[in-house]
């Protein structure tokens, strides 16, 4: 406690307090609850219920007052237990039901219902109430996600308040007056934000309801355990519930030094693919009548059978594996150990999609660190679509603290209306847009005053990471003593990076992996819960490489598209099915819980790899999930611990052809929701995806006389694709932007990625009118 | 029923110069709007949410906690008959009455030729008056029945037009503020000491 602490007296008992706490939050501290309905750590206090009502005394005798509402001054007596008080309490909450319809037999937060609770423990037990309730339409709709039963409401404000404070999407408001106050949103406006699910976590009565929960359990059948997401590298602290097996949600915990409790609506809701039709459940060999199910033996035995073979007969160069970012820190280990085993060089946790490893060779820093920085300095994608919480982290840091943002981007993002200074580069022209930017006197002055933080990542998907990476580099040299925070995306990257699954040089990458199997220098393309078809943004060649690779063994928990055509396809298990760890993208090592058993007969990736070693003739000295977590703990990879392995920062020029016949830069980036497995197996998400489309400047409509919806003609060195057009007004006329892996194959619209060659380092293209 | 004319996008402008923050301009642009139609449509408000930059939803929250923002269409002339406690003795049901009768619809309703919307109010701070009604909120004081039916009928026939604008109208005369008299938005932000007025009594008073 700090020198200054305000000592305060709460039913007898003296305790300290910081300076400017609220009543409420100091008396929970010390162990005294006061009932609330309104109050939200996390949240601005607004005293809207009264529920906290107390007897505070500042030496004018004691008056009732909302104990969310006064903060705490020296020599203040709380009474939250008086005659006085208790009337009180008891008092709001017979108005609050007063209104409230009692349906609680029906009603999804029965059982862990702060209302429910709150009439037990505080209330007055009866209600002089006889009068009609009021009465709203039963639940509606207030999102695909989110359903509202207002009759429910205790108008707290807590949903509403999340949604503008926390969230930045103020979607919902309150409208009407008195007894008619009701939350609702825009007609034909619904609350799609990224994060709507807080709001039913938060709601502390049955009014928000999250829809892939609606009646599906009760809370004294579930069984919880804290574990992490790996949806994204951001690791939101969660808890998993499930019952007979199944998981049936998550909820945010309160970390403080990653998520602060929230999450963003598809880490918290692709947990549905855990039961996706689409789960591989037994070993898959392929035969000429497709795939065959067999057994584990046999299915290793083959797997065992085209190692030893492609090894004795063409070396380690002719064994590639891509993957393994999505598993646990253990899965990384034990693969990355039996690659070492094995003399096999070639693997690479990025599926070309990221940055170069080296990005993790340069002075780190923390989502505390970003959060408290003077500066912010991004060159990443979007960060509300990649990172959601952190972006959450960071709006946070802007709105409420001192933090400044400078943003270098190429089609805006949802921090450019928060950003100090929003500046436009095109495709591959960052690091020299970066070096005009500092000379600047103002940006000086403010990156000299005080520590300055880089969140880095692939902002661009169709320019090549050696042209991303050089252009950090430059910022990096630029601005002495800035830290970086890695703004990778899959869930376990940096985990899989330190755990040496990352390659050693650019000759043993995903791109140059792919090269080689598309050369048919690859005899066994291993995929480690990877997808190269639908991920690598290079499409032509990721689907040589894959008609090129002599056998491809897939480890994957979901059909996916690279995995139709594979030789071997080993069940895996997924999160909320295995023990472990993961590493979040600050290098925190937080713990994965099972919680479901795996269906069929599907294995945790580790466990594959140690018997693979075992076939082949190694050891990796860890046979079992603890010996491994044991071996990751003695490297400084405990739970808890916020590991760093040092990486070779490699410095390289790249150049950057000027513009010729193509003169539009595409920018490519990744959206909230997308084709990918974890979303598109989901059943609740899968229809968020936006789909296929290139968004143009508005001026570009007019020009080519169409209209919004219209298909348009893409052309680029590599291959054209024809989309459906939208106008959008961030993008100036020489830049067209398209989401990264969209479903829409069915529709007929073209892929943007078969516009992308991984060995230009930028892509440029042209509008053509569709024939 | 629309966005807001493009005259009246201009007035928009000007009103939101005159404010620090542009959102602190709703409530003059919801009555801009009403004015425009006699109600403030959804369109309307989603352009006035674009103008300040702010939800739709925001814009909506706001306006409908304003008892006299009409979120559904309304006549030419409101009539709001008092029901409260000195004109209801005083014989406010007597006037519901005959307004309902003369105009061939029950309260809370529309005429068909959108001239008239009928309402019951509260209290319109005129119990000394009672029983009164009010008209685009201008009143009629201890009005009978048939004061009311002879009112309508004049509505009817346009013989009050100059008393009366239609519902909504905000002022037949528009204030402007020329360049030179206006004090010029300042952004709270970056106001670091207090207002001059208030250096006088915070020297002199205690501290
Ligand atoms: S819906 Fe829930 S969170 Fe929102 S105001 Fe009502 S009670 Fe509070
Ligand atoms: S931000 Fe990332 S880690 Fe957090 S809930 Fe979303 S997907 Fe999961
Ligand atoms: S918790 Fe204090 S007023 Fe609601
Ligand atoms: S009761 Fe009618 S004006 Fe007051």
């Amino acid at each position: 406690m700090s020198e200054q602490s305000v000592e305060i007296t709460v039913n007898g008992k003296t305790i300290s307090a910081e300076p400017g706490e609220m009543v409420i939050a100091a008396a929970e501290r010390a162990g005294e609850f006061i009932p609330r309905f309104c109050y939200h750590p996390r949240m601005s206090s607004v005293g809207m219920c009264r529920q906290c009502l107390v007897e505070i005394d500042t030496g004018r005798g004691p008056m009732l007052q909302p104990s969310c509402m006064v903060p705490v001054s020296p020599g203040m007596t709380v009474d939250t237990e008086s005659d006085t008080t208790k009337q009180a309490q008891e008092g709001i909450l017979e108005l609050l039901l007063a209104n409230h319809p009692l349906d609680c037999p029906v009603c999804d937060k029965g059982g862990e219902c702060p209302l429910q609770d709150q009439a037990f423990s505080h209330g007055p037990g009866e209600s002089r109430y006889i009068e009609e309730k009021r009465h709203y339409e039963k639940p509606i709709d207030i999102s695909s996600l989110i359903m509202l039963d207002r009759e429910r409401c205790v108008l707290c404000d807590r949903c509403t308040r999340f949604a503008d404070e926390v969230a930045g999407d103020p979607l919902i408001h309150f409208v009407e007056r008195g007894n008619a106050t009701q939350v609702m949103t825009y007609p034909d406006e619904p609350f799609s934000s990224h994060f709507s699910g807080n709001t039913a976590q938060i709601c502390p009565v049955g009014a928000l309801t999250a829809k892939p929960y609606r009646f599906k359990a009760r809370p004294w059948d579930i069984e919880q355990a804290n574990s992490t997401c790996t949806s994204c590298s951001v690791g939101c602290e969660i808890s998993v519930h499930s019952s007979r097996d199944r998981v049936l949600r998550y909820q945010g915990i309160d970390n403080d030094d990653v998520n602060w409790g929230w999450l963003c609506d598809r880490g918290r809701f692709n947990f549905e693919s855990i039961h996706a039709e689409g789960r591989v459940t037994e070993p898959l060999i392929k035969t000429a009548d497709g795939h065959q199910a067999t057994s584990w033996n046999a299915a290793m035995s083959i797997t065992t059978e085209l190692l030893n073979e492609s090894l004795a007969s063409a070396g380690a160069p002719s064994v590639g594996l891509i993957g393994g970012a999505r598993g646990t820190n253990e899965d990384a280990w034990a693969w990355a150990r039996l690659c070492t085993a094995l003399g096999i060089e070639r693997h690479d946790p990025q599926i070309g999609d990221g940055l170069p490893a080296a990005l993790l060779g340069m002075p780190r820093a923390t989502i505390r660190d970003v959060a408290s920085a003077a500066t912010v300095v991004l060159l990443a994608p979007d960060l509300k679509e990649e990172l959601p919480v952190l972006y959450l982290r960071l709006r946070d840091a802007v709105v409420n603290g001192s933090t400044r943002i400078i943003e270098f981007t190429a089609t805006g993002s949802g921090l450019t209306r928060h950003a100090w200074r929003s500046i436009r580069h095109g495709a591959g022209d960052a690091g020299s847009v970066i070096s005009a930017t500092l000379e600047d006197a103002d940006v000086q002055a403010q990156l000299s005053s005080g520590p300055v933080v880089v969140v880095a990542g692939r902002g661009n998907l169709a320019t090549s990471a050696d042209v991303e990476f050089a252009a950090l580099q430059k910022l990096m040299t630029a601005v002495d003593g800035a830290t970086v925070l890695p703004a990778l995306r899959r869930g376990n990257v940096v985990g899989a990076l330190q755990a040496g699954l990352g390659p050693t040089s650019e000759a043993f990458d995903t791109t140059s992996t792919l090269t080689a199997a598309a050369n048919g220098q690859i005899e066994v393309l291993v995929l480690l819960g990877s997808d190269p078809l639908a991920d690598f943004p290079d499409r032509d060649l990721a689907t040589a490489a894959l008609n090129g690779a002599g056998r491809v063994v897939s480890i994957t928990g979901h059909m996916n598209a690279s995995t139709a055509d594979a030789d071997v396809v080993l069940p895996a298990a997924v999160m909320s099915e295995k023990t472990g760890s993961t590493t979040n993208l600050e290098g925190r090592v937080l713990p994965v819980a099972k919680k479901v058993n795996t269906p069929g007969v599907a294995r945790p990736d580790w466990m594959i790899a140690v018997e693979l070693a075992d076939r082949l003739g190694h050891d990796l000295g860890a046979s079992s999930v603890e010996g491994i977590s044991e071996q990751l703990m003695s490297v400084g990879a405990g739970v808890g611990s916020v590991w760093r392995v040092p990486f070779q920062a490699s410095a390289q020029e790249v150049s950057v052809a000027p513009k010729g016949g193509y003169d539009i830069d595409l920018i490519v980036s990744r959206v909230m929701y997308d084709g990918g497995v974890a979303t598109a197996s989901s059943p609740s998400l899968a229809g968020l995806a936006n789909g296929r489309a290139v968004a143009v400047n508005p001026a570009v409509l007019e020009q080519f006389g169409i209209d919004s919806g219209e298909m348009i003609r893409i052309v680029s060195e590599r291959g054209s694709a024809e989309l459906p057009v939208c106008p959008d007004d961030r993008l100036d006329r020489n830049t067209v932007w398209a989401a990264f892996a969209q479903p829409g194959r069915e529709s007929g619209f073209g892929d943007v990625r078969s516009l992308i060659s991984s060995s230009a380092p930028v892509s440029r293209v042209r509008i053509e009118r569709v024939p | 029923m629309a966005r807001l004319t493009d005259e009246n996008v201009t007035l928009a402008k000007e009103i939101i110069d005159r404010y620090p923050r542009a959102k602190s301009a709703l409530i003059p642009l919801l009555h801009i709007a009403q004015e425009q139609d006699g109600w403030v449509t959804d369109e309307a408000m989603r352009h006035i949410a674009e103008l300040i930059g702010v939800t739709p939803a925001e814009v909506l929250g706001t306006g409908t906690f304003y008892e006299m923002f009409k979120f559904e269409p309304v006549g030419r002339y409101l009539i709001n008959v008092c029901g409260t406690m000195s004109c209801a003795l005083l014989g406010a049901d007597d006037l519901m009455h005959a307004a309902e009768e003369e105009l061939g619809i029950h309260e809370g309703g529309t005429t068909d030729d959108g001239m008239f919307t009928l309402h019951r109010a509260e209290c319109q701070a005129a119990c000394t008056e009672a029983p009164c009604l009010q008209v685009n909120y201008r009143y009629r004081f201890r009005t009978t029945p048939v004061e009311v039916r002879q009112l309508i009928s004049d509505l009817r026939n346009g013989r009050l037009e100059d008393e009366i604008p239609p519902h909504g109208t905000l002022a037949r005369v528009r204030q402007h503020i020329p360049a030179d008299r206006g004090v010029g938005a300042v952004d709270p932000s970056r106001v670091t000491s207090p207002p001059e007025w208030i250096t006088a009594s915070a020297e002199g008073g205690a501290s």
